[in-house]
């Protein structure tokens, strides 16, 4: 799969745009995946996903062959995907650890604008709900979780796509799943 | 955050990971056994897991590809040319290395009105004209720029005459004559003048090689 995607790719370097539609078809739900588990909204997902390929087009000639095209391009739409996120956020200190709660701080306390009252949450459907949760998480253990569980890499690939050290990839892995089993646990 | 301890925590965690050492795993087993609240916690966990690995696998809409091909930006020709650029250094280096070199021989052709000659002995001038004089002979090479040639007497040469002109007398030339007017043989003859120096340097430096 792999000396499929790099004969693409350096058809794609030549200038051949239908090469890099290929590129797209394969890579297509994978990405938006990604986008809409760290950003929970069809329309936002799409948008970024298709950002996310354009600068990997546009950019081509920056990829190292000798690399996985896959981490590249992960890499480019989580780093898009944390933006967005942050650009959403008011610009009060978000960084401050929220009191009373381990290794939360501001940013999950608005992950989504309002928090639903415990009725409705019980209302929601499984899969809702997850999504949910999910985005309540902080973006830096979203990031993780995300990568891990729902695009099921190896820790050594998300450090890589992070492009965090192995060792902060799995304390934020732990810690979302700590976040996670909290939040998800009157399920 | 509850009464387990960190390390079983911890090893949960190595656990979940699929990075616990066998002995550690057996551990683990142990105290998940004797204590409840590790257990819960254990299966929360693992439960947690289950339901994010349960969110349905969600799928691009199916214009996806068509609308991102759509929102490509168009090859312009600057990103055209940049490309080019990093592909072809060679004949960029080359393009460059000839317009610099006409751009010099240009000017020097165009900045360079001044009246100038090759001195020699026995050359008169008058006004703009360089004179052999009657009954003299000059031996050697004669290069005049803006000015013309009279030759009355003997030259023993060849003679190149940069706008200007050779006037026909009664003298003699042992050489050649070489008149230049326009900007594209000047080129040309500074192009032979530097390859013929280039070629004279070579032979300069074989002949040692050869004795």
């Amino acid at each position: 799969m792999d000396a499929l995607v790099n004969k693409r790719i350096k058809r794609v370097m030549k200038g051949d745009q239908d090469a890099f539609a290929e590129i797209v078809e394969l890579y297509q739900h994978q990405l938006f995946q990604i986008c809409y588990r760290m950003l929970g909204n069809r329309h936002e997902a799409e948008d970024i996903a298709q950002e996310a390929f354009t600068r990997a087009y546009v950019n081509i000639h920056t990829f190292d062959q000798n690399r996985k095209f896959s981490t590249w391009l992960y890499r480019i739409a989580t780093n898009l995907c944390i933006d967005r996120i942050r650009k959403k956020k008011p610009d009060y200190h978000l960084d401050a650890e929220v009191r009373g709660t381990e290794g939360l701080n501001m940013y999950s306390k608005i992950a989504n604008e309002e928090e639903l009252p415990e009725e409705e949450l019980m209302r929601m459907e499984v899969q809702e709900r997850v999504q949910y949760e999910i985005s309540r998480l902080p973006d830096k253990y979203r990031a993780a979780i995300v990568l891990k569980y729902i695009e099921e890499l190896p820790l050594a690939e998300i450090s890589e796509i992070l492009d965090l050290p192995l060792g902060t990839v799995k304390t934020r892995i732990h810690r979302g799943r700590e976040a996670l089993r909290k939040q998800l646990s009157n399920l | 955050m509850n009464a387990c301890p960190e390390k079983v925590i911890r090893m949960m965690d190595d656990y979940l990971d699929g990075e616990i050492s066998p002995s550690e795993e057996k551990e683990l087993k142990e105290s998940l056994e004797n204590c409840s609240d590790c257990r819960k916690i254990y299966q929360e966990l693992t439960r947690t897991i289950a339901f994010v690995q349960s969110a349905s696998h969600v799928q691009a809409p199916p214009d996806f590809v068509q609308k991102t091909m759509a929102g490509l930006p168009k090859e312009s020709q600057r990103v055209g040319v940049k490309r080019f650029m990093r592909h072809h250094p060679l004949m960029i280096a080359a393009a460059l290395f000839v317009l610099l070199m006409s751009a010099a021989m240009m000017s020097s052709f165009s900045d360079d009105q001044q009246f100038a000659f090759t001195k020699q002995e026995n050359l008169v001038v008058e006004g703009e004209t360089v004179v052999v004089p009657a009954g003299q002979t000059v031996v050697g090479d004669i290069t005049i720029r803006n000015g013309d040639l009279r030759v009355d007497g003997e030259l023993e040469g060849d003679v190149t005459i940069v706008n200007g002109q050779y006037m026909a007398s009664s003298g003699v030339i042992d050489g050649e004559i070489e008149e230049i007017d326009q900007v594209f043989e000047w080129l040309w003859y500074t192009i032979k003048g530097t390859f013929n120096d280039a070629v004279s340097f070579f032979d300069s430096n074989e002949q040692p090689i050869g004795e």
